[in-house]
């Protein structure tokens, strides 16, 4: 599995009420609330994010609220990935039940810009900063996430 | 070596003799929870995966309180699907208007959940439990989904951060003062991934509304849960309301901390978070030049009983300053009784202020005390980030009940002992 996009960067603390804020949370309609991701932070994101794309933040990404409308916004604006410095921890969970890729790596956080040109390597856990030509290696799930992730979310691997 | 309380309570769960932290299990759960915006995604996701029952229809609870009684036609259509829903499986724990309250407040006071329980529920404010000796943490609908069918969830063996209580609250200084000068100590990911655990012979001090707030805002310091030691103010409270069995766990003496915060409960003074995190912690009496729109006092962070008897106390005989709105929502419907009886609502709407039925309505930005552009707000709710209670531009001030009462008051905020 690989993505390739670009970047879109946010700093530390990005919680979910600016994700997708509780005002559009009358609706569990996938596309809807897409239409809102990144509102309350940046108005444009909804405009600028292309299919494949790659978001960025800094500590504690996704803190707050439990809302899993909030992954389920980002992965349906199209974004392939989100990598982050470190994520809060029903952040975490919710993105991996519902299948958005999510990868904690501080030095990519920091060594991609806004804009960049992004590759990702998953398999492998490389990503890889085209537009300046450096690498980072992600932190690896543990087998147990990868089993959830290969079984296409947490209740196909509980059905199955 | 031992293991921390919320070790313990996870490996019984699991059915192992021993846990350690970064294991990952999987445990039986003593109940599952929603609300009415996170349960519609969780039977959509229950739906399409083709489950075709609960695990047990009494160990789900559903509480139709955020954007209910219904602030509008799509928040209705949500509230009906999980009406709908809560029929067909006879889910016996379902909640709706006129007998919902605030998730948060009202299953502890249903004795729903009791000490030694495992409890998940889709809303990120289910950490409060902790207060009564229980595993509890926020979910996703996903996870709510999962357990809604098995019963059961996975987790990581959380590590903990043993926080020893010791002396004596001041003279209105509450649960909230504390946890807010504790997260302005440890930062908002300053328990990411861990345990917060409550100990220390300072416990005699807090009540268990005390505890509740401070269990409830764990998640704020990124905590997988926050927990505390159970003794006779927890047994008494439990054992009035207690809708099963507890089983009381204790941290062993060798358990494995990664670090000790000992906490003088008589250094605390009224403390306010300024925007936009509940980090950025100031005594109330530096933050006098700030004048305030809107006071809410409510939430599952402080809609108690003991936090509408502070703010009543203060509020008596006195009215709210010119220009200034405040808002008062009791948790549930026995504390709005309760309050009835007591003279509180009397007191509050004499000096001004609104009361409603249970929601958590303006706490999220919901509905019942939207804020404009460039509005301030009090608050004695949980989050302060942008937008959270409205327009991009306004700001949220959390605080205590005591805090917020003398800031409606004077219309700036305020330290309640200058009144």
């Amino acid at each position: 599995m690989n993505a390739h996009g670009f970047a879109h960067k946010y700093g530390n603390n990005v919680d979910t009420d600016v994700i997708i804020p509780a005002r559009y949370l009358n609706t569990a309609d996938h596309k809807e609330l897409a239409s809102h991701c990144m509102e309350d932070i940046d108005k444009e994101f909804v405009n600028k994010v292309k299919q494949g794309d790659i978001m960025i933040g800094g500590a504690n990404f996704g803190c707050g609220s439990s809302r899993e409308h909030a992954p389920i916004a980002i992965k349906e604006s199209g974004i392939a990935c989100v990598i982050a410095k470190s994520f809060a921890r029903i952040f975490y969970r919710n993105s991996i039940n519902i299948g958005l890729a999510i990868l904690e790596c501080p030095e990519a956080s920091e060594g991609i810009a806004d804009g960049d040109e992004v590759k990702i390597d998953f398999d492998n856990g490389v990503i890889t900063n085209v537009t300046s030509g450096k690498e980072f290696k992600a932190q690896p799930f543990p087998p147990f996430i990868k089993e959830i992730i290969a079984k296409n979310g947490l209740l196909n691997s509980i059905k199955n | 070596m031992g293991m921390t309380m919320t070790q313990k309570i996870l490996a019984h769960g699991a059915g192992l003799e021993k846990v350690e932290a970064g294991q990952l299990i999987r445990t039986k759960l003593s109940l599952v929870l929603g609300n009415d915006i996170t349960t519609p995604v969780a039977i959509n996701e229950f739906n399409k995966v083709g489950f075709d029952g609960v695990f047990d229809n009494k160990k789900i609870a559903m509480v139709m309180d955020h954007f209910v009684p219904n602030k509008d036609i799509k928040a209705a259509e949500q509230t009906k699907q999980c009406r709908m829903f809560a029929g067909k499986y006879d889910i016996e724990n379902y909640f709706d208007v006129g007998d919902m309250g605030i998730e948060h407040a009202l299953l502890p006071e249903k004795g729903l959940v009791v000490p030694g329980d495992i409890v998940i529920g889709a809303d990120s404010h289910t950490c409060t439990y902790g207060a009564l000796g229980a595993f509890s943490t926020g979910v996703g609908s996903t996870d709510m989904a999962a357990g809604m069918a098995t019963g059961e969830a996975w987790f990581k063996v959380p590590s903990a951060i043993k926080f020893e209580l010791k002396g004596e609250l001041k003279p209105l200084v509450s649960g909230k003062d504390v946890i807010l000068y504790i997260i302005g100590k440890i930062g908002v990911d300053g328990a990411l991934y861990k345990s917060m655990e409550f100990t220390g012979e300072g416990l005699k001090s807090l009540s268990i509304d005390d505890r509740l707030c401070m269990a409830n805002m764990a998640i704020e310091a990124g905590a997988k849960n926050g927990i505390f030691d159970v003794d006779e103010i927890t047994l008494k409270y439990v054992n009035e309301r207690k809708q099963h069995d507890y089983k009381v766990f204790k941290a062993d003496d060798d358990a494995e901390y990664d670090e000790v915060i000992e906490i003088d409960l008589s250094k605390i003074n009224s403390t306010v978070a300024c925007p936009h995190l509940p980090e950025n912690t100031k005594d109330a009496t530096e933050l006098s030049d700030i004048k305030v729109d809107q006071v809410v006092i409510g939430s599952c962070t402080n809609g108690r009983y003991s936090d509408l008897k502070a703010a009543a106390e203060l509020l008596k005989g006195k009215h709210i300053a010119k220009g200034i709105r405040c808002i008062v929502i009791p948790a549930t419907q026995t504390i709005y009784k309760q309050a009835i009886k007591d003279g509180f609502i009397d007191i509050f709407i004499d000096a001004g202020c609104a009361v409603s039925t249970p929601t958590c309505g303006p706490c999220l930005g919901g509905y019942m005390g939207i804020l404009a552009e460039n509005e301030v707000a009090l608050a004695t709710t949980n989050r302060n980030f942008v937008g959270r209670m409205g327009h991009v531009t306004s700001k949220i001030y959390l605080a205590s009940p005591e805090v917020a009462a003398a800031t409606a008051i004077n219309g700036y905020i305020t330290d309640p002992k200058s009144l």
